[in-house]
């Protein structure tokens, strides 16, 4: 099952989260975190309302998923979901984590990414050390302010982790939104260039899951 | 399997025109492919896996997985290389091979480019030669490849070209905006510029309708059919007869020969995985040169020790591809208008005739870009993240315009396709290793095009430039890897830009001792086995290869045909 890469929330249109709440389709929905859209839910607010239904239980089923995510601890995600916000932050467009970098790097990181699983958890790890030497709090604890300078302190201790989180982050943003993120071409939109117009049922694999 | 009376490894750009050419005759046919057949819906539109930008995977194969070559980069480090990396050097692998997805510019080569030798002399260390056959013997097919395959766009602008006999089929597409900032200053320049011939229909040709001009053009399948590649000409006609039949998904092992040492057939893996045989009176090669070159050297036995037409150590020699450089130029108005194919402008100059360089080559505008190949271009000096980044972004990405282009690279042997000792691949086939690189003169060349695209864009108003040349490039990080132009690069990196554009590895010409194929490409020392796709070429003049590899297709096809006697072959 595949939403976040055919578009759920446009093709439910505005409110159709709760729609596909309803019907037990969000799974992949889960890890996206915010957005800046009106009717679309927060993380917690999800957990909240799925807790409540029988998706909580179709999400406890899956086992080896630490949080709500494919590979990323929710800890781990809160550290990368800062460096990212640092990469593109908000100004008056949404930063990372608002279009799905976030969901974007943890769906590749258990597909094509796979090769990079260790220096994610290595990166991490070594980030929130190096931010809790410095200011005594781990980085996604931080303010905006501390957290461009721990930022700025990882690109430098760990310039190949730093390069490839950069280049992840861009992808997630920029590229396509059908991979988990750039949600509602958010970035395209910002570049002044139209989204594909979609045809017909060709683009879309209807009984297959995700190729990547 | 029923004997045929030719097999054709490989439906690509070269494979496909074989197999029409063949069975149109009256021959037996049977085309294998590794890849699939996809359709023009099978365009994804997706900007992260596609042919050119292959952040996750390449859309049209190989497969990351299971098809690993091995890269000698220039200290002699050893690294294992996955199809959607730089040094992979890939091709598509597909019915329709590159062409099934590429930018479809399709250039005839000039009558200098079959002489390099003569005009220039070669360098020392350089293996620069002249093809054995010239531009004049070409030129029927090239008019039969641009009929037949389906070419727009319009030469008439340039003196820079050889004989034409005939005009293009159709006209060009409607020029974009850049063609409207760039042509004039062109002009005042003293240049000539032109539409870029374009395998792409202009308007309704060949029973598909013309190009709709989205920009998910180069490295994708066209969504509306109008991009002309093998894989809806020729093959279609080739499968028409009833005298061809092809297999996708299927991997072919080794060209098997007899103990008199004639090629009795290849044996295969078919989609499921099973070894299988088939017997033909002929064997065509025409799998890239990159592939080809793997495929002879894989083909041991008694008699051929060293590889099917190896026996003076010259197949996989002489690899060539094109150093890519040119510029970027930065505009205070929007140049950007979202009309595909974005590539429309051209001048061919600078192919030949400056004084102290070998040559040159073509520069044109860059297809049109996504938002994830600005990231690579943005002003010298743009922080690489944060605000200002994502500014920058904004600020750019409908105010560039790139002029780039292929510099014709001197060859050298010890660029050169080998056959890794341990590393398989998933079929348990030795890969490709790949080692060294052009002659170093071709970057001197490229260095001096990007100082003449930067001069064409000043004078189009440009407000800032920067240099697309191996000396600025060379330190800079590329979070884009461009698999479709491999360049530019630094020199001696050992990194040779070859990929989409890979050519020379069985090198045509009249003496054994330095060529793997004679003039019609037949492998010299096995009569009834032949090598027609770019590996043959000489040289790999300053244009996009294309119609050359299927210009040369219907050349040595029909030297084939004519040669052939029921079902044997005399040349």
């Amino acid at each position: 099952m595949n939403m976040v890469r055919t578009g759920l929330p446009s093709r439910f249109g505005a409110g159709g989260w709760k729609a596909a709440l309803e019907m037990g389709l969000l799974l992949r929905v889960l890890p996206m975190q915010s957005s800046t859209k009106g009717g679309a839910l927060t993380r917690r607010q999800f957990v909240a309302a799925g807790a409540t239904g029988s998706v909580a239980a179709v999400i406890g089923c899956k086992s080896g998923r630490q949080g709500n995510w494919e590979f990323l601890s929710d800890e781990q995600a809160g550290t990368l979901g800062a460096i990212c916000d640092q990469i593109i932050p908000a100004d008056g467009f949404p930063n990372a984590t608002q279009v799905g970098v976030l969901n974007y790097i943890d769906k590749q990181l258990v597909r094509p990414y796979r090769r990079h699983q260790d220096a994610y958890r290595d990166g991490l790890q070594k980030s929130d050390a190096s931010s809790r030497k410095r200011f005594g709090k781990g980085l996604a604890e931080l303010a905006l302010a501390q957290q461009l300078e721990a930022v700025t302190a990882i690109s430098s201790e760990q310039p190949e982790f730093f390069e490839l989180v950069r280049s992840h982050t861009f992808q997630g943003y920029y590229g396509s939104p059908r991979h988990g993120g750039n949600r509602d071409a958010v970035s395209w939109k910002m570049l002044g260039v139209p989204e594909p117009p979609v045809r017909g049922r060709a683009q879309y694999d209807l009984g297959k899951g995700p190729q990547s | 399997m029923k004997r045929v009376n030719a097999v054709i490894v490989g439906a690509g750009a070269a494979g496909g025109i074989v197999a029409k050419e063949l069975a149109v005759a009256g021959l037996g046919v049977v085309l294998l492919e590794r890849g699939k057949w996809y359709t023009a819906n099978d365009c994804r539109k997706d900007d992260l896996r596609n042919q050119r930008t292959t952040f996750l995977g390449n859309a049209f194969g190989p497969e990351d997985e299971g098809n690993p070559r091995v890269w000698v980069d220039g200290d002699g480090g050893l690294h294992n290389v996955m199809p959607s990396e730089g040094p992979y050097q890939n091709n598509a692998a597909c019915v329709g091979g590159g062409t099934f997805s590429y930018g479809a510019q399709a250039w005839r080569y000039m009558p200098q480019d079959f002489k390099m030798r003569s005009l220039y002399g070669a360098p020392e260390g350089s293996s620069l030669e002249d093809w054995p056959i010239t531009y004049d013997d070409l030129e029927p097919f090239y008019e039969k490849a641009e009929y037949e395959i389906g070419i727009s766009g319009d030469y008439s602008g340039t003196p820079y070209h050889g004989l034409r006999k005939r005009p293009l089929p159709m006209p060009p597409l409607p020029p974009g905006r850049e063609f409207g900032v760039l042509g004039p200053a062109a002009r005042r320049l003293g240049l000539h510029p032109i539409h870029i011939p374009m395998a792409r229909n202009s308007v309704p040709y060949n029973g598909r309708g013309p190009c709709m001009r989205c920009r998910w053009c180069c490295g994708f399948a066209c969504e509306v059919d109008a991009k002309n590649g093998s894989q809806n000409t020729v093959i279609p006609i080739a499968l028409n007869t009833g005298n061809c039949e092809l297999r996708t998904e299927c991997m072919v092992k080794e060209i098997l020969t007899d103990d008199r040492g004639r090629a009795t057939g290849v044996s295969y893996f078919d989609e499921n995985g099973h070894l299988q045989q088939q017997l033909a009176d002929t064997v065509i090669v025409s799998g890239c040169a990159t592939e080809s070159a793997r495929l002879l050297l894989n083909s041991k036995s008694r008699l051929f020790p060293n590889g099917l037409g190896n026996r003076y150590d010259q197949v996989g020699r002489n690899l060539q591809g094109h150093q890519y450089t040119g510029a970027l130029g930065y505009f205070d108005f929007d140049t950007y208008d979202d009309i595909g194919p974005g590539a429309d402008i051209a001048i061919c100059d600078y192919n030949h005739g400056t004084p102290g360089l070998r040559g040159g080559g073509m520069l044109a505008n860059e297809f049109i870009r996504l938002p994830i190949h600005t990231l690579d271009r943005l002003p010298n000096g743009t922080p690489t993240w944060g605000p200002a980044h994502k500014k920058a972004m904004r600020d750019w990405h409908r105010r560039t315009i790139v002029i780039i282009g292929p510099t014709q690279q001197i060859p050298s042997a010890e660029a050169r396709i080998t056959v890794d000792p341990s590393v398989k691949d998933k079929w348990g086939m030795p890969v490709v290793r790949i080692q060294g690189n052009c002659h170093p003169h071709t970057y001197e060349i490229g260095d001096v095009q990007a100082e003449r695209a930067q001069k064409w864009l000043l004078e189009a108003g440009a407000i800032d430039t920067r240099l697309l040349s191996q000396a600025q490039n060379a330190e800079k990080a590329t979070h884009v890897p461009d698999a479709n132009k491999g360049g530019p690069h630094k020199p001696h990196s050992g990194l040779i830009p070859a990929a989409q554009h890979q050519a020379g590895t069985c090198r045509m010409g009249d003496d054994p001792k330095g060529s793997v194929v004679n003039k019609v490409c037949q492998v010299h020392d096995v009569d009834n086995v032949f090598v027609i796709d770019a590996s043959v070429h000489v040289t790999n003049g300053g244009f996009n290869p294309a119609l050359t590899i299927m210009a040369v297709a219907f050349y040595a096809s029909n030297a084939l045909v004519h040669n052939w006697k029921g079902t044997g072959f005399r040349s």
